[in-house]
């Protein structure tokens, strides 16, 4: 067991991907996320790693491209509009089936929007960002600790099922200090005899690629990374629940948000109003089955998001609209205190606030 | 005791680390804590600022609006944050640089000259540090010792700083200690 120490998120994030043995680093610096780079900087060269700032963000995806090819354990990082440039990195890497973490710290959008702390990229993040039907595993931690775990976590699972994983938190989580202690690596090494790394005595070479030029084979393929999906989301969905139990109004928010709801919460249960949290940590593959459970014992849900409403649709499809689904998001930059979150439940709660 | 202290000042004055260094102080207390800087766009001259939650009970969300205690360390920073402090709560004026009037009646003010002990004690970069001693006078946050602790941790390498600011921290402590008295 280390000691607990004292760090921001973004650290956090960096001294995770370390531990897990990630001795590969391509990036490029923006705000709120530039502690990562930053932090590597200095630890890369300590480990015998790699720490490159590349040209531009299309660069450094190409670059994981290139590592995760060859077998590497490896990540990016960026926020918002930098993960806009990357998209079409991530549809090749998802196409050639290559492992790799890539972490979001979201800002408030659309274009370059600004610096301030957003979960406008949900969509982006959990519907493709990129071309052509594919799936990226993506995790949303609400706490320093979390952003430590779910990076070990995110490069076990890219590992296991040969898929990009996403790693989407937002500016708070990212520049906030809070304890956390950096684990010992628990990812699984895995055999990677699909690499890139010259011929071993095989006779046919190894090739990393997404192109496949005749239908039927691209067809296969798609068949092949569905199957894959399917998997992932019999496996692979992970949520916290808080005081759902009793609850008559359920909220669902992730990330910073999820914290802040927690603080409404307990204003509510202090004033005698039964509302409780349920908080996607995988946001694909979207949690269903928390869902329709507790669309049998709740009368409403109340979304949370920094956005003007994303991941709502996911809950309106998990709860098949068996309870009518409230929305209450800021944008911009712009974060809600948990007393507007409470005087949202209280309208709800006391039927003053139509669907 | 829920604290939510927000810390103000010029930037290159301090009050980052000064947060840095109080949140270390709670986590060694075993407490639930919390550090989150404001990192907007301020123009040269304008406020950096720190929000810290010490608590027994969870963090919740690291953001505060309504201090339960503040730390103003230069004329900005008093126009931000003055009514914003929670009634009955605290707030400490660095009265080497701020000589306006707090017109709030329903806090507790302690002025305190943090510069000019500060200089007084050799140099003025440890203003930081005697706000950190009033504040903690104030407010019964965390044990002094734990501080010096943390101080010490913070600073591990740069051990030949640490008896000064320990002094620094003392002196901000006194000067609110006697004025209660």
């Amino acid at each position: 067991m280390s000691e607990k120490v004292l760090m921001k998120g973004n650290e956090a994030i960096a001294e995770a991907a370390v531990a897990a043995g990630c001795r590969h680093y391509f990036g490029y610096p923006i705000t709120p996320q530039t502690e990562i780079p930053e932090y590597m900087s200095k630890r890369m060269p300590q480990v015998g790693g790699v720490f490159l700032q590349a040209e531009s963000e299309v660069a450094a995806i190409n670059m994981v491209y290139g590592a995760a090819g060859a077998g590497a354990r490896v990540m990016t990082s960026s926020s918002s509009p930098g993960i806009s440039l990357k998209q079409e990195g991530i549809s090749y890497t998802a196409g050639a089936e290559l492992p790799c973490l890539i972490v979001n710290i979201m800002r408030g959008g659309p274009g370059l929007g600004g610096i301030q702390p957003a979960q406008s990229d949900y969509f982006q993040a959990t519907k493709g960002g990129g071309h052509g039907g594919y799936r990226n595993i993506v995790l949303a931690p609400n706490s320093v600790q979390e952003m430590a775990d779910l990076t070990m976590l995110g490069f076990s699972l890219a590992d296991q099922y040969r898929n990009p994983v996403m790693l989407l938190g937002d500016g708070v989580i990212g520049q906030m200090m809070e304890p956390v202690e950096i684990k010992e690596n628990n990812t699984r090494a895995v055999e990677k005899p699909w690499a890139a790394v010259g011929m071993h005595g095989r006779a046919k070479p190894n090739i990393i690629n997404s192109l496949y030029l005749k239908a039927n084979e691209l067809e296969d393929h798609n068949n092949r990374l569905q199957k894959k999906y399917a998997l992932m989301r019999g496996n692979e969905m992970r949520w916290e629940e808080i005081h759902t139990q009793d609850a008559e109004l359920i909220l669902v928010a992730y990330g910073i948000t999820a914290r802040i709801a927690q603080s409404a919460i307990d204003i509510a249960r202090e004033n005698g109003k039964k509302a409780g949290l349920l908080r996607p940590i995988s946001l694909w593959p979207f949690p269903e089955p928390p869902f329709v459970r507790l669309a049998k014992t709740a009368t409403a849900f109340l979304t949370l998001e920094l956005s003007a409403g994303q991941m709502i649709e996911d809950v309106r499809l998990a709860t098949r609209d068996a309870k009518p689904v409230y929305f209450y998001g800021r944008t911009g930059g712009m974060i809600m205190s948990p007393m507007e979150i409470y005087q949202e439940i209280t309208k709800i709660l006391d039927g003053k606030e139509g669907k | 005791m829920r604290h939510e202290i927000i810390m103000s000042g010029f930037g290159g004055q301090g009050v980052l680390l000064m947060g840095q260094i109080l949140t270390y102080a709670g986590m060694l207390e075993e407490k639930h804590v919390s550090w989150i800087p404001s990192y907007g766009p301020e123009m040269r001259g304008g406020t950096a600022n720190c929000s810290v939650i010490i608590t027994e009970g969870l963090a919740g969300s690291p953001m505060v609006e309504e201090p339960t205690a503040a730390v103003v360390l230069n004329l900005p920073s008093l126009d931000k944050f003055e009514a914003a402090v929670r009634v009955n709560g605290v707030l400490i004026v660095n009265s080497s640089l701020i000589d306006k009037a707090v017109k709030r009646q329903d806090i507790k003010v302690y002025h305190v000259p943090v510069n000019d002990i500060a200089i007084e004690l050799g140099n003025l970069k440890m203003a930081n540090m005697v706000a950190l001693g009033a504040l903690i006078a104030a407010i019964d946050a965390v044990e002094m010792e734990v501080l010096f602790t943390a101080f010490a941790k913070k600073f591990a390498s740069k051990p030949q700083v640490i008896e000064a600011n320990k002094a620094a921290i003392n002196r901000g402590y006194d000067y609110v200690k006697k004025s209660l008295n």
